[in-house]
Formats: structure tokens, C-alpha cells, sequence
């Protein structure tokens, strides 16, 4: 793929509100790949920009499933299959002893897919991206707001996509070099 | 009328006056621009040096064997399970805070639930170094993890210590994730205000090169709020499961199953205490009554209340059942606690967990920070007695006459046990200095201008 030379255009607003009445128009302007920047979480924002799939809670299910049947096999093949040990008669599958292991691996490894896979779809750890190059980006981890579209978005035009963003009211535009 | 009402209503979660600019500013520059005090060196110093004890009686411990301590039969579980049981419950407020609160809907958790969190990691780590130096040979804990071994043996999964091992490290695992998790978009915070070159490299790291995207956002809170659905039943089973030590054996004193729940409020009761001993000196110091106001303080002490009386209620059971049960061996238990040789730490476990808490009733009291720090104090001092009761008078007399006997712990118990206080405040003040101690972004959605309308 050919990299662009610009990697957006950004605009800077100065309340979510703004952010997010921004988001909406763009989103309904026509523009499909855009990207929104806040300092905390936003309700509805990533519906606004068009982003409706989240698969943490798939990744976070299959690794409970996953952790659950580990624990439990685990147990059960040691106890009763590799090494049968009797201990005080109780028969080699204690299947109601086996259950507390089975539930602290289900948390186990549902949390960490939570954590993992949450970091690996949203594509970090990422020491580098283009919208660190614009200076004032530095406050969206404190009480500034960001909408970029993408040079790669079908209606992106250095002129026209500026024109569109300054109509938004916001506090300033910048390109984004990539 | 109207000032009556006014008496009545609690005092905001947040001062007025505040933007995200503010909120931002005052919690980064504890960590950014505030120069080190000489309260903070002092205070770590000494932290340091109890650390340095504790790592000296484990040395001595490792090198002469588990001898120099008071543990002997019948008391096989001296201080060490005390101290372990103790900690761990230490740890569950910060779970309970983070989690469950949030599940909960109750925004003022915000601004203490990073401090707490941080409170049941260190304490959690506390809690784990007595298990591993408890075994004898402590070279030997990892035996405890199922691993091919050339013995070609397993653990015994029957066993309530195994499912121990299982619940703690998974709870120290999930507790420092969702830990971090929590701390990276400050830590972005941290890397685009820092000006000295490498702490903006370090915080950058650990920032991961968050960027505040609407749709990391949208993962990123679906992945918390899951971690924090899946914390929620693992700390329940966390001190569930270490009653099970106690209450799968049939030692009387141990043998009962008013223990989980029993041992879960008191692990939240401790815990707020210790809560509430870290955040009321932290906010004073730090200037941050804005931010943990008198609400929190409430709050806290309305818990340590709430989970007091379950704990109270806990004792009357067990007293009541050896009676009830008609078991002279339970009988004499409670008798035994009333009037054995271990009466005196009884009946001041009675006066510091039961009868001083109920001052908490006086309005006045739960919003004077001097007197909630000495009550969390008597709290947490009555818990640990607590502990000491259930391991080691249930254990000096049970079944036969022959084999009763009496503990008394060594010198290097008390280290080993004041030690890991040191390493616990030294791990405080540490994280006071190096990384936010309320969350940041947490606190920014508080604000009025968070509010956004679709």
C-alpha cells in the first residue's frame, strides 16, 4: 500500500459536546474514516464515528471457556489419569473438590484476554502514530477534543475536508504529517 | 425545616470549582513538579529500614529453619498464617472498591479507587510472603504449582490449601491488571505533561502510546468493566476459600459454616479501615480534600459499620452454635476463648472490632478524619486479633487433653510481622511519588462539562 504523505486533517474542539455534535456531522457528511480524541470516555462518540463492533466480550468468553476446561482437565487428568493417588478413599475424580481450581482459572484467563485483547484490537502497544506530530495533540490527555479524518477516507480533499472542518466551529485545524 | 434538611445533606463528591485543566494539573503535579519533602524521605527511610528488618529475620529464617519461630505442635500455624490471613483481607477493600462500586454505579469511588487498588496489590504482596516462608522450605514453595517434575507427582487437588494457591495468585494477577489497566490512559496524562526527558520515556512506555481514540475508548471501557465483572465473584471466593483452610478442617474453632461470609466482611472491614488510616493523612498532605472529601469518609466509615455487625453477627453464631450444637468440644472453645489463657487478646478483639466501631453510629464522628483514623486503627489492630484467635486458640486445645499446649511468639515473628508493614508503606510512599494516586480520567468524567447530550 502506498503511504500517504498526509495522514489527516485534524480539528480541535473545546468541550465534548462539541466533539460530539462534530463527529455526528462529519459521520453524516458523507466521511467514513474518521477518528475521534478525548481525554476520558464519551458515551455514544464511537457510535457516532461508526464504530459498532467490539469483540472484547467475544475474545473475554472464549478465554473463560478456555481457562474453565484447562483447569478442570488439568485437575482431572493429574488426579485420576497420570498419577492416581488415593487419598483418604475419596475416589480419584473429587469432581466437587475439582470446582474452586475450575472457577479461579475461568477468572484468570478471562481477565487476561480482557486485558490482552483489549490492547490488541485497539492495535497497542504503539509508540509511534501520526497524530502525535501535531503539537497541540498534547492536551487530548487533558481538557482538549480531536476530530481527525483520514487521507485514506474516499471524500478526503486537502481543500474541501479543511473548509468542511472549519464550518464545525472549531478552535484550530491542523494537517497531519504522517 | 430547611436548615435541618440542610445538616443532612452529604457533602459533594467533588469541591465545586473544578475543570479538567484543574483536576489534571493538581493530580499529575504530586507526581510531576511537587519536590520530595523531608516528611517523605523521613517516612520512606523508615519504611525502608523495617523493610530491611523483615528481609533479615526471612534471611535468618532461611538460614536456621523454621525453628527460631514460636510455631510448635500442637500450634503449627503460628504468626504466619495470622499475618497471612491478615493481609490478604487488607487487600479486599481495594477489590471491593474497584469493582464492585463500579458495577454499582457509585461515581465516588473515582477518586480513591486507584489508591486503594494500589493498597491490595502491596497488600496482597505482603500477604503472599508468609505462605511461601511458612513452608518450611521455602526453596521448595514452587512445589505448590502443578509442573512436571522429574518426581513425576502432582498437588492434591482435594486439598483446600491447594485451591489457595490457585485463588491468591490469580487474585494478585487479575488485582495488578486491572491495576494497570486503570493506570494507562494517566499514563499518557504523565507523558504529555512531564518535562524531564526520561520520565516522559518511561511514562510514554508505559502509556503504551495511548492516544484517546473513541474506539480504544469503547474496548477499553467494555474491558473494564468485564475485568471489573470478573473481580467481583473472585474476590468473594478469595476469602472464601482461605476460611475453607480453617473450616474443611475439623478442628472445633474451625469447623463451621458461618466462615465464608463471615471472613468476607471482615476482610472488607479491615480493609476500609485501612482505607481510610492511608487516605485521611494522603488527602491532608497532599491537599486533595477537594477531591477526597468528607463523602468518602462517610461512606467509608457507613461500610466498616454495615460490615462490623456482619462480623459481630459471625461471632454471636459460632458462640451461639457451641452451644446449640451440643458438642462439648465447640462448648468448650467459647468457653476456652471467654476464659482460657488466651482471654485477654479475646475479649479485646470483642472491644476493638465490636463494642468501639459503634461510635461510627455518631454522625459527628464518621466525618471527623481524626477520629476515623484512630477508629480504623482499633479496627484493624481488633481484626488481626481476630486471626490470632482462629488460628491459634482454636489450635492450643482441641480434642485431647495430651496434646494441649501454649504459643509464644519469638522476636523474629514480631520482625518478620512489622517488617512487612515497613515493605507496605514503603511501597505507598513510592507510589505516591511515581504514579497518580487518584486516577485522573476517572475524575475528569465527575465534572459537569463531562455531560454530553446525543
Amino acid at each position: 500500500m502506498k503511504r500517504e504523505r498526509i495522514y489527516g486533517m485534524m480539528a480541535e474542539f473545546d468541550s465534548a459536546q462539541s466533539l460530539i455534535d462534530a463527529a455526528k456531522r462529519t459521520h453524516e457528511a458523507g466521511y467514513n474514516k474518521i477518528d475521534a480524541y478525548s481525554p476520558f470516555p464519551i458515551e455514544g462518540l464511537a457510535e457516532e464515528i461508526g464504530f459498532y463492533h467490539d469483540e472484547v466480550p467475544l475474545v473475554v468468553l472464549i478465554g473463560g471457556i478456555i481457562g474453565g476446561c484447562t483447569g478442570y482437565l488439568m485437575q482431572y487428568w493429574m488426579s485420576a489419569v497420570d498419577y492416581p493417588l488415593n487419598i483418604g478413599g475419596k475416589p480419584y475424580h473429587s469432581w466437587p473438590a475439582f470446582i474452586v481450581i475450575t472457577f479461579e482459572m475461568t477468572i484468570l484467563f478471562a481477565g487476561i484476554s480482557a486485558v490482552f485483547g483489549m490492547l490488541a484490537l485497539n492495535g497497542l502497544p504503539m509508540p509511534y502514530h501520526p497524530v502525535f506530530n501535531v503539537p497541540r495533540f498534547s492536551s487530548a490527555s487533558k481538557d482538549r477534543f480531536f476530530l481527525i479524518v483520514f487521507s485514506s477516507d474516499k471524500k478526503y480533499d486537502p481543500v474541501g475536508t479543511r473548509n468542511f472542518l472549519e464550518a464545525l466551529g472549531p478552535r484550530s485545524i491542523s494537517e497531519v504529517p504522517s | 425545616m430547611e436548615e435541618q434538611y440542610k445538616a443532612t445533606v452529604d457533602a459533594p463528591v467533588m469541591e465545586p470549582g473544578h475543570t479538567f485543566a484543574t483536576v489534571t494539573e493538581k493530580i499529575s503535579a504530586i507526581v510531576l513538579t511537587r519536590p520530595a519533602s523531608n516528611g517523605w524521605f523521613i517516612g520512606f527511610g523508615i519504611a525502608f529500614l523495617m523493610t530491611m528488618m523483615m528481609l533479615y529475620a526471612i534471611g535468618y529464617l532461611v538460614l536456621k529453619g523454621i525453628g527460631i519461630w514460636g510455631v510448635t505442635i500442637p500450634i503449627g500455624w503460628g504468626f504466619a498464617i495470622v499475618n497471612f490471613v491478615w493481609w490478604i483481607g487488607i487487600g479486599h477493600a481495594g477489590t471491593l472498591i474497584s469493582a464492585i462500586l463500579l458495577l454499582l454505579r457509585q461515581s465516588w469511588r473515582n477518586s480513591i479507587n486507584r489508591f486503594a487498588e494500589a493498597m491490595t496489590l502491596f497488600a496482597v504482596a505482603c500477604a503472599g510472603i508468609f505462605p511461601a516462608i511458612h513452608v518450611g522450605r521455602p526453596w521448595l514453595a514452587y512445589w505448590l504449582f502443578p509442573y512436571p517434575s522429574t518426581m513425576g507427582v502432582w498437588p492434591q487437588f482435594r486439598s483446600p490449601l491447594m485451591w489457595d494457591v490457585f485463588a491468591v495468585s490469580t487474585y494478585a494477577t487479575i488485582s495488578a491488571l486491572f491495576w494497570f489497566i486503570g493506570l494507562i490512559p494517566d499514563m499518557a496524562t504523565l507523558r504529555d505533561r512531564a518535562t524531564h526527558p526520561t520520565a516522559r520515556i518511561i511514562y510514554g512506555m508505559l502509556s503504551l502510546g495511548w492516544r484517546g481514540s473513541a474506539r480504544h475508548w469503547h474496548r477499553y471501557e467494555t474491558a473494564y468493566l468485564l475485568l471489573a465483572g470478573l473481580a467481583t465473584p473472585l474476590v468473594l471466593s478469595v476469602h472464601t476459600v482461605v476460611s475453607f483452610d480453617f473450616a474443611i478442617g475439623i478442628v472445633p474453632g474451625w469447623h463451621t459454616t458461618i466462615f465464608p461470609p463471615y471472613f468476607v466482611a471482615g476482610a472488607i472491614y479491615s480493609g476500609f479501615a485501612m482505607v481510610l488510616m492511608l487516605a485521611i493523612p494522603i488527602r491532608k498532605i497532599y491537599g486533595l480534600e477537594d477531591f477526597i472529601t468528607e463523602l468518602h469518609l462517610q461512606n467509608a466509615a457507613k461500610v466498616m459499620l454495615a460490615t462490623g455487625l456482619i462480623v459481630a453477627y459471625g461471632y454471636g453464631i459460632e458462640a451461639f452454635m457451641g452451644w446449640y450444637s451440643g458438642d462439648r468440644y465447640d462448648a468448650f472453645t467459647i468457653w476456652n476463648r471467654l476464659h482460657g489463657p488466651y482471654a485477654v487478646p479475646y475479649w479485646a478483639l470483642l472491644i476493638c472490632n465490636i463494642f468501639i466501631p459503634q461510635v461510627l453510629w455518631i454522625r459527628k464522628l464518621r466525618t471527623s478524619p481524626v477520629a476515623l483514623f484512630f477508629i480504623s486503627g482499633v479496627i484493624l489492630i481488633g481484626m488481626w486479633l481476630e486471626r490470632f484467635i482462629i488460628v491459634v486458640v482454636s489450635l492450643h486445645r482441641d480434642f485431647l487433653t495430651s496434646s494441649w499446649g501454649m504459643y509464644y511468639p519469638t522476636r523474629w515473628d514480631w520482625m518478620t510481622y512489622i517488617g512487612t508493614i515497613g515493605m507496605f508503606l514503603a511501597a505507598m510512599f513510592l507510589f505516591l511519588r511515581l504514579l497518580p494516586a487518584i486516577s485522573i480520567f476517572e475524575m475528569r468524567t465527575l465534572l459537569p462539562e463531562a455531560e454530553v447530550k446525543e
